[in-house]
């Protein structure tokens, strides 16, 4: 085994084997950084940048769900800067999509203070629900872009590629080929897609018929 | 072409068909040209005979503004509506266009800053265009603005035309390679390291040192990158070195392969660039003709060749890990880093890439000696240096100066002050990346230590001028219009905050501004700057931060 490496996490000495995230030897240390688009069986790609933390000699925050620790590393996890970035990104977050399914996320807005109406006239991501199959239903604007079930969907897990992208930058949509409704793409009805996403966008048919009062 | 009658296209895939994945945006570019979008059963060929699944297929397509899965009218053009443009007649020329048959894009700053208001109708770059009907013989062809105090990275431009294999040759060209091609790799790397050459495309990084990094780092094959992805509003310096002088550029790609042991180089020509992706590509076939690429380099054991390619409309694609997604046949997003490309590029491999004009100046490290070239510039920024003047002065155009002249050297000297009548406000350094600025820094010296005190990034060697007449409200609306356009959406902070800083700077322009706008501009922009994926969006609130300094009172609401 390689000799492990030595940081202090907000002044608290850490020791951790070469390759391990911050977040993890943090977490193993009983400090939690908080996430949102992470999840511990799909490839991290850092994309909500919840997780950033301040690390001594960096010019910009840094991810701690992919940056790896190093011998002498100082991070600080609770910065004025850090903590301005965490409750700015939460509040585009609210201004963009419905969190209301998304509990884990308004628990992090009231943490860090985030005023779901600071940004007055923004422009929200509110497309028509889809339902085009008997499994699930898709309502994107729930969706925070995480990408889980894009990766579940392709080499995460199932291999099927039945979902991609449309668009890009802020107007960026979950979409399949040429819109074709589901059972006309590669999905074999897995639903791992539903199981890994994390607000509620998609969801299993039966249960949205439940909440709609369409079923008994 | 009718879009049911697909063997046009098989006639193109069976040719890209052994790529793979790889001849992707080729094979779209290659369907738009066809038939004018793409529509869905082009989509599903093109997966199938390259073996992409098909909403990925979707996915890349979405991603790129010069695919389109709509039909558009037979004629398309862009128009420039960046800064530049917009103050030189660019909103009054989109206006007469609504009333013709036409399909306009209004597109991101075209690199063509030096003739504005610029176009480009059916591939053809036009200059000065007036409000009129439009053909291809609206406005003028425009022809290259060059000026300065030397002229080492630009002998061979402002001729209106390409520098051809045997002119090249005849004015001393490849003999650095011919000379290198005698030494080893490592002394070529030593050289290079001891000018001092540091990149030109934004990030400043030592030459030397990434050619270093790729030579010692292992892998079944090594790749070369040329980046003439040049889309930073306000930049045409690239292009008109790969328009003019196609061999300083491949002469420069040649000598790093050999440095770092590639056989392989791709040439990556923004796609709006028609004319610099066709004068390249006739480059590369006359070298390979000549014998200076293929199996044995000028007689060599040494073996290299290069592909070009075309971006397919997306600024983001500069950032080199985003261009080796474009290559490889993917959505333009950045790639996490580390690793980085010397180490983890192109197909995972070590990779070296560079800015056209760095590569430029590699033959002419070799050719000058490293004293000569050192004898040129600051201490700490020896060389040469291209800089593109646009804007309200009597003259723009690309100057090259050596490193250490002032400012005010650059616009009063060379590029004639300011235009008649008007005085200075501001001026936009670095590109929309950048930051302003004004009078009091006239006599900071063009270097990256002065800029640095001075707190202005050189970037990609910008220098947009506006006078007292410009509404810098205006102006900042714009830049972040670019932003919002080319954000690729991949992280939360550029993805959501270039959208808000849009949205807000539109109140402001409007003067409709609220009160708490100034606090929530500097907040995204900040959020932007510390927790982006990439430079991008690092870069994306960075004029805007500095307008906040500069001019409070631009951005008071009520
Ligand atoms: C959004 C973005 C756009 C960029 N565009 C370009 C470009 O058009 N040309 C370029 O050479 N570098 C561009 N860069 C910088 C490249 O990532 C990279 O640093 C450069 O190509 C390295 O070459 P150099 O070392 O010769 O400068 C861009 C970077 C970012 C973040
Ligand atoms: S649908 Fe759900 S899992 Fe998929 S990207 Fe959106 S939020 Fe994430
Ligand atoms: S900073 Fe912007 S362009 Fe860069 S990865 Fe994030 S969303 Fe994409
Ligand atoms: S949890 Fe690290 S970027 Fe989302």
């Amino acid at each position: 085994m390689d000799t492990p490496v030595q940081l202090t996490i907000d002044d608290q000495a850490v020791s951790a084997a070469p390759g391990t995230t911050i977040h993890k030897a943090a977490r193993a240390a009983g400090i939690v950084i908080p996430t949102i688009c992470y999840h511990d069986y799909c490839t991290a790609n850092a994309l909500c940048r919840i997780c950033v933390v301040e690390v001594e000699g960096s010019r910009t925050l840094v991810p701690a769900c992919v940056a790896f620790v190093a011998e002498g590393m100082r991070v600080r996890t609770q910065t004025e800067r850090v903590r301005r970035a965490r409750k700015n990104i939460l509040e585009m977050l609210a201004s963009t999509v419905d969190l209301s399914e998304a509990p884990e996320i308004l628990a992090l807005m009231k943490e860090y203070g985030a005023d779901a109406q600071r940004f007055p006239g923004a422009l929200k991501r509110d497309p028509p629900l889809v339902d085009d199959n008997p499994m699930y239903i898709r309502d994107y604007a729930k969706c925070i872009l995480c990408w889980r079930c894009v990766q579940v969907c392709a080499s995460d897990a199932q291999y099927t590629y039945a979902i991609n992208f449309e668009k890009r930058g802020f107007h960026t949509q979950i979409s399949t080929f040429f819109q074709r409704p589901m059972p006309l793409t590669t999905c074999v009805f897995c639903g791992q897609c539903v199981g890994v996403c994390p607000t509620g966008a998609l969801k299993s048919r039966r249960a949205w018929l439940l909440e709609q009062g369409m079923l008994e | 072409m009718p879009e049911s009658d697909l063997s046009p296209l098989h006639a193109v895939l069976e040719e890209l068909a052994s790529q793979g994945r790889a001849a992707l945006l080729p094979a779209l570019h290659a369907a738009q040209d066809l038939y004018g979008h793409i529509p869905e059963p082009v989509a599903f060929e093109i997966g199938r005979v390259l073996r992409v699944p098909l909403a990925e297929v979707h996915g890349v397509i979405d991603f790129y503004a010069l695919f389109s899965r709509e039909p558009a009218a037979k004629t398309v053009i862009q128009v420039c509506n960046d800064p530049v443009c917009a103050m030189a007649g660019s909103e009054e020329f989109l206006k007469t266009l609504r009333r013709q048959n036409v399909t306009v894009h209004q597109a991101p700053c075209l690199g063509l800053c030096e003739h504005a208001p610029a176009i480009i109708v059916r591939e053809a770059q036009r200059g000065h265009v007036k409000p009129g009907k439009i053909t291809e013989t609206i406005g003028e062809a425009p022809r290259s603005l060059l000026g300065g105090d030397i002229a080492l990275l630009t002998r061979n431009c402002g001729t209106g035309r390409a520098t051809a294999l045997l002119e090249y040759e005849a004015a001393g060209g490849y003999l650095a390679l011919r000379k290198v091609l005698t030494l080893p790799p490592d002394q070529v790397i030593a050289e290079i390291k001891a000018s001092g050459l540091v990149g030109r495309g934004g990030a400043a990084f030592p030459t030397g040192l990434k050619w270093e990094g790729a030579a010692k780092a292992t892998g079944e094959r090594k790749f070369v990158v040329c980046n003439g992805d040049e889309a930073e509003p306000g930049t045409f310096k690239d292009r008109v070195i790969m328009e003019e002088d196609p061999h300083g550029v491949l002469e420069g790609l040649i000598i790093a392969a050999y440095a770092i042991g590639a056989n392989k180089g791709y040439l990556f020509i923004r796609g709006e660039y028609h004319r610099a992706f066709k004068t390249m590509a006739v480059a590369v076939a006359e070298a390979r003709a000549g014998g200076h690429l293929g199996a044995s380099v000028l007689g060599s054991d040494f073996a290299f060749d290069v592909e070009v390619r075309r971006g397919a409309g997306a600024y983001v694609c500069g950032e080199e890990t985003a261009l080796f997604e474009a290559i490889e046949g993917k959505r333009g997003f950045p790639r996490v880093k580390p690793p980085f490309p010397t180490t983890h590029g192109l197909f995972g491999m070590p990779t070296v890439i560079n800015n056209v004009e760095t590569l430029r100046n590699v033959p002419l490290i070799l050719t000058l000696g490293t004293a000569r070239y050192r004898s040129l510039g600051t201490e700490k920024s020896p060389g040469p240096k291209l800089f593109c003047v646009s804007g309200d002065v009597a003259r723009p155009g690309l100057y090259e100066v050596p490193f250490g002249v002032t400012i005010r050297h650059l616009l009063e000297d060379l590029a004639g002050g300011i235009r008649k009548g008007h005085r200075l406000q501001a001026i936009l350094f670095g590109g929309a990346a950048g930051a302003f600025a004004t009078e009091k820094d006239l006599d900071v010296r063009l270097s990256f230590e002065d800029l640095r005190a001075a707190g202005l990034p050189l970037g990609s060697g910008v220098v947009m001028v506006f006078d007292e007449s410009r509404d810098l409200r205006d102006i900042l609306l714009r830049l972040a219009r670019f932003f919002a356009h080319e954000s690729c959406g991949k992280c939360y902070p550029c993805q959501i905050g270039t959208q808000r800083q849009m949205e807000i700077l539109e109140r402001i322009a409007a003067g409709g501004a609220l009160l708490s706008d100034a606090a929530c501009l500097s907040d995204v922009g900040w959020t932007m700057t510390d927790a982006s994926l990439c430079g991008l969006g690092q870069t994306a609130a960075s004029a805007v931060i500095s307008a906040l300094k500069l001019w409070p009172r631009l951005f008071e609401g009520r």
